[in-house]
């Protein structure tokens, strides 16, 4: 069975090389450029991974984790941040709020494979 | 009548004044006894024999002359607002218990001017007792039918008796309380009821004689107007008699506040100060009422009797004259109560000041501090009730050795006159503090000794040498100094005259030797209290210039000896709870010298209380340079203060400028740090973008479509672009709003600009298939740097581009000259501008929530940079509000 991933991120580009990447590693990728497009398909899909951008328009990606951590039927999505932000702080506010991985942009995508694979053993 | 039946009479009415006045003392508390109308009626005590006898025969003997008496009391009235209320509340704020004690204490509780005071009282006082035994007796004479009243031996005098009796009320009454302060409520019950009757009974017999022995007012003007002498008495005689005029009603005047009755009633017996505000009209009332008859009374008895009877007692002599006897012992208990409430009220007054001010302070003193309390308290009173016996009996005496001869309108007058030598010390010291006790003192003795030469010496060597040689020729037969008329001014009457001069020499000295002496501390300490009543208080506790030392249990011990035990450690514990200090201070303070001082006035009298106080005190001699000092000291501290404050005031500003700009700092600190985190953020999209494009692009192992490949290039030019763009936006940013950016103005037509910046424009409109509109096309030329207009321009045609639909897209740039600026709009019909956002447009890195779910391609930094641009110009920048469809924004460029 395939696995899942949902992307969201704000920025086309980036999503860009990131489905490209997914795909090639034969995940069933799904894309939404903010919080809330996000929340709209996880009411319709339970992806094994949600790569989370934080700074979205809209619903940002803060928001979009506390939903999936109060959705029982998520429970086993796991989340990963991969964002900008790269302070101390901000990491630990991430992982606080129950994120399983932090990843800083810029990014090497063979190095976010490996992180997405790792975690899903 | 017969002798004993009207002995008879005045006992029970005697008895009936007993009782109300038992009644008051019971009832003190009650409505009946605190309102102002006993108090106006008690201020009625003015009006004595003198007025209940003596105006007619003035009016029977001068006119009108008998007017001016009352004409000073009713000017005086509307002032007791401002200067009544104030001696009431200076009296009541120190516990004065006489006149005598009001100006000794204005002096610095000089004991030898509460003295002299008295003394001049009880000279003021006594020949006018004398004047109400002197009616008493004679209206005995005439009521009685039995000629044994002129008896050659006090023992088988009437009036002996009736002024024995009097002694008796009054001292039964009036030493009920040690504290003087204390009031009086029986006396002033019987005395209100007196004035009650004096006036009811003297309207009855004016409406008698006008209305029914004769045929009304115009009977008696037709009757009297045709007999010889009569315009002398109707008219005023030119400028001497204005002159005689003025200085009479000056002097009633000045009497209607000093005259110690007068200063018993109005000031020590009042209670409520609103009480005055009634006063002031209806005493007026009451005199003009106790006048309304006088003239036509005296016109009938001279038309009745001619000149054959003593006009003053035409009320009597009249119903006698007609038989009826009834209405004359109405009359004569009218003048009787005007007689008992003016004897009695200046006796009471009198006594006090004695045993206060002259007889406690010179020569009881020692022994009061060696006795017990409850001994003191009878000594007191005895001393007192001794003075009230002594006082009416020596007016008893004075009225047998010269009053015969005087008639009851001349004896007042000389009271008056003798009185009114208290009224520069009393008038001025309440108004200038500079005012002295020598320049009093001295100022009261001699106006005294010209009232005494000008007006006793005559009427008294002529009573004994039986010649007028002194009034004829003067003293040593100087003509200048003859006493009727010093220096030549002969046109005044006597009283007139008299008063004349010793005000005059009187006002002059107390002038003089205020300005030329300095006076101790204390006494400038008391004269700015009197004078500013208002700081009163804070003065009073000012410790300011008193050096000395005192232990609060010798204190104690003397206030024992007057007080009691309980009373003293009762006001000491309430004295420091009120200035918090502990209830068991060893040293007395200045405050707690002048709070004894107080509560010993009540008992002792002012000066007397500050000698006793003075015993166990300590108190260093301060010299006037040292009052100076202090003085100097405190101004300096005050000035300091004033120095300080104003330093505080300024250190606080600048400790909030301080913590402002530190607020500042810390937002500044804070928004570059956001700044920061956000150019960062902005940053590292791009590159985030062109760092995973190229490592899929190099891998070789992939093997990405062709069509992929050029995907990802063109986003890596993209995102490349974006940068570059983006690093650009930062630095221009920064140096705009650093100000480190220096427009380079030049004189051109902003129509070419406008032009320009839409040509720059119109491939990515066309792309959109945006239409953008000029609609001016008129040519202005203003100052402006082009190249940064132009890049306003095009950031705002950019953004319209941007929010506009394709193919139905539509922008119009527009302008319009204002008064002083050129305005510029560009208006979109996008999707608009929320009402929320309007403030924030201009931020940098602001974007709106409800922006399009793809971002726009923008650095986040336009709008700020072009507010920026504008605001180097001078111009203003902002979003049309209230617009339905669409955006617009406008901006103007000022010229001059």
């Amino acid at each position: 069975m395939k696995k899942k991933i949902l992307i969201v991120d704000d920025e086309p580009n980036i999503v860009m090389s990131l489905e490209y990447t997914f795909k090639k590693q034969d995940f069933e990728v799904y894309i939404a450029r903010d919080g809330s497009e996000a929340l709209e398909i996880l009411k319709h899909h339970i992806p094994n991974v949600v790569l989370l951008d934080i700074m979205m328009p809209n619903v940002d990606g803060y928001q979009t984790l506390k939903h999936i951590k109060n959705t029982d039927r998520l429970k086993d999505t796991k989340v990963v941040f991969l964002t900008a932000k790269n302070k101390a702080s901000d990491i630990e506010k991430g992982l606080k709020l129950g994120a399983d991985k932090y990843l800083t942009k810029p990014f090497s995508v063979k190095k976010i494979v490996s992180e997405i694979l790792e975690l899903l053993t | 009548m017969n002798n004993y039946a009207l002995i008879a009479i005045i006992v029970v009415y005697l008895a009936v004044l007993f009782y109300i006045a038992f009644l008051a003392e019971k009832k003190r508390q009650s409505k009946w006894v605190n309102n102002p109308y006993v108090y106006t009626l008690s201020l009625a005590v003015y009006c004595s024999a003198w007025t209940y006898y003596g105006s007619i025969g003035i009016a029977a003997n001068s006119g009108i002359n008998f007017l001016p008496i009352y004409l000073g009391p009713v000017i005086a009235a509307p002032l007791w607002v401002i200067v009544l209320r104030k001696i009431i509340r200076i009296s009541k704020q120190h516990k004065i218990s006489s006149i005598a004690d009001f100006i000794s204490l204005r002096y610095g509780n000089n004991r030898f001017l509460g003295a002299l005071v008295t003394i001049v009282c009880l000279f003021g006082t006594l020949p006018y007792i004398s004047l109400q035994l002197k009616a008493v007796s004679e209206t005995f004479a005439i009521m009685s039918d039995d000629s044994s009243y002129v008896s050659t031996a006090v023992i088988d005098d009437s009036t002996f008796y009736v002024a024995l009796l009097l002694a008796i009320f009054a001292t039964f009454f009036g030493t009920q309380n040690t504290d003087a302060s204390e009031k009086h409520k029986g006396i002033i019950a019987s005395v209100a009821f007196e004035s009650v009757l004096k006036l009811v009974f003297f309207l009855i017999i004016g409406a008698y004689i006008t209305f029914y022995l004769f045929d009304g007012t115009t009977d008696i003007y037709e009757k009297i107007s045709v007999t010889e002498n009569f315009k002398q008495l109707t008219i005023l005689g030119g400028l001497e008699e204005g002159f005689n005029w003025f200085f009479m009603i000056s002097l009633s005047f000045m009497a209607i506040f000093l005259l110690p009755r007068q200063f018993q009633v109005s000031v020590l017996e009042n209670n409520r100060e609103k009480h005055l505000k009634k006063a002031i009209w209806l005493f007026p009332l009451y005199l003009l009422l106790f006048n309304v008859f006088v003239i036509f009374i005296a016109w009938a008895g001279k038309l009745t009797f001619g000149s054959t009877q003593n006009a003053e007692y035409y009320t009597l002599l009249l119903p006698l004259e007609n038989g009826n006897s009834f209405l004359a012992t109405l009359v004569f208990l009218g003048g009787f109560s005007a007689v008992i409430s003016m004897v009695i009220v200046s006796t009471l007054a009198l006594s006090t000041m004695v045993s206060n001010n002259l007889i406690i302070p010179y020569g009881f003193l020692d022994k009061f501090i060696k006795n017990q309390p409850e001994r003191n308290s009878k000594y007191i009173k005895n001393i007192r009730r001794i003075s009230i016996f002594t006082i009416i009996i020596s007016a008893y005496f004075f009225y047998v050795s010269f009053s015969k001869e005087l008639s009851l309108y001349s004896i007042g007058l000389i009271s008056f006159v003798i009185i009114s030598q208290l009224a520069p010390s009393f008038f001025i010291g309440l108004f200038w503090n500079r005012g002295f006790s020598k320049a009093a003192i001295i100022g009261i003795i001699v106006g005294f000794f010209i009232t005494v030469y000008t007006l006793i010496l005559p009427f008294t060597l002529q009573a004994y040498t039986g010649n007028d040689d002194f009034t004829q020729y003067g003293l040593f037969g100087m003509p200048a100094l003859k006493p009727y008329a010093l220096f030549g001014i002969d046109f005044l009457s006597a009283p007139a005259h008299a008063f004349f001069w010793s005000m005059s020499f009187n006002v002059m000295s107390y002038l003089v030797f205020s300005l030329i002496s300095k006076g101790n501390y204390r006494e400038r300490n008391y004269a700015e209290m009197f004078v500013d009543s208002r700081n009163f208080t804070s003065l009073q506790d000012s410790a300011l210039v008193w050096k000395g030392e005192a232990y609060v249990s010798d204190i104690k011990n003397v206030l024992v000896r007057f007080l009691g035990e309980k009373r003293a450690t009762r006001a000491l514990t309430i004295f420091f709870t009120k200035y918090k200090l502990p209830q068991d201070t060893q040293m007395a303070d200045a405050r707690l010298i002048n709070f004894s001082e107080k509560l010993l006035t009540g008992s002792i009298g002012s000066a007397s209380a500050k000698i006793l106080i003075a015993s166990v005190v300590k108190e260093e001699q301060i010299s006037l340079v040292e009052v100076l000092k202090i003085l100097e000291e405190s101004k300096e501290n005050i000035v300091s203060n004033k120095v300080l404050l104003e330093k505080s005031n300024e250190l606080s500003q600048l400790s909030s400028k301080l913590k402002d700009a530190n607020e500042e700092l810390i937002t500044k600190d804070k928004q570059k740090d956001e700044f920061l985190d956000t150019v960062a953020h902005e940053l590292k999209t791009p590159i985030t973008g062109i760092r995973a494009a190229t490592e899929l692009l190099m891998d070789e192992d992939d093997d990405m479509p062709k069509e992929m490949k050029e995907q990802f290039l063109k986003n890596i030019l993209q995102d490349s672009d974006r940068l570059g763009r983006l690093i650009h936006n930062i630095l221009d940013f920064e140096k705009l709003e650093t100000g480190r950016l220096n427009l380079d103005k030049q004189y051109l037509d902003i129509h070419k600009t406008i032009i320009k910046a839409i040509n720059s424009v119109s491939q990515i409109a066309a792309k959109k298939d945006v239409r953008i509109i000029n609609k001016n096309v008129h040519a202005f030329k203003i100052n402006y740097d082009e190249d940064r207009i132009l890049q306003v321009l095009t950031n705002l045609l950019s953004n319209a581009i941007k929010f506009c639909e394709p193919k139905t897209g539509k922008i119009i740039v527009d302008y319009k000259l204002g008064n002083q600026f050129v305005e510029i709009s560009v208006t979109d019909n996008g999707k608009g501008i929320l009402e929320e956002d309007h403030n924030y447009i201009f931020d940098k890195f602001y974007q709106s929530k409800y922006q399009n779910t793809i971002k726009p391609q923008g650095s986040g930094l336009g709008l700020a940079i072009t507010k920026q641009i504008i605001e180097k110009h001078n111009g203003k920048i902002w979003a049309k509000k209230g617009k339905k469809i669409g955006a617009t924004l406008v901006f103007t460029i000022p010229f001059k």
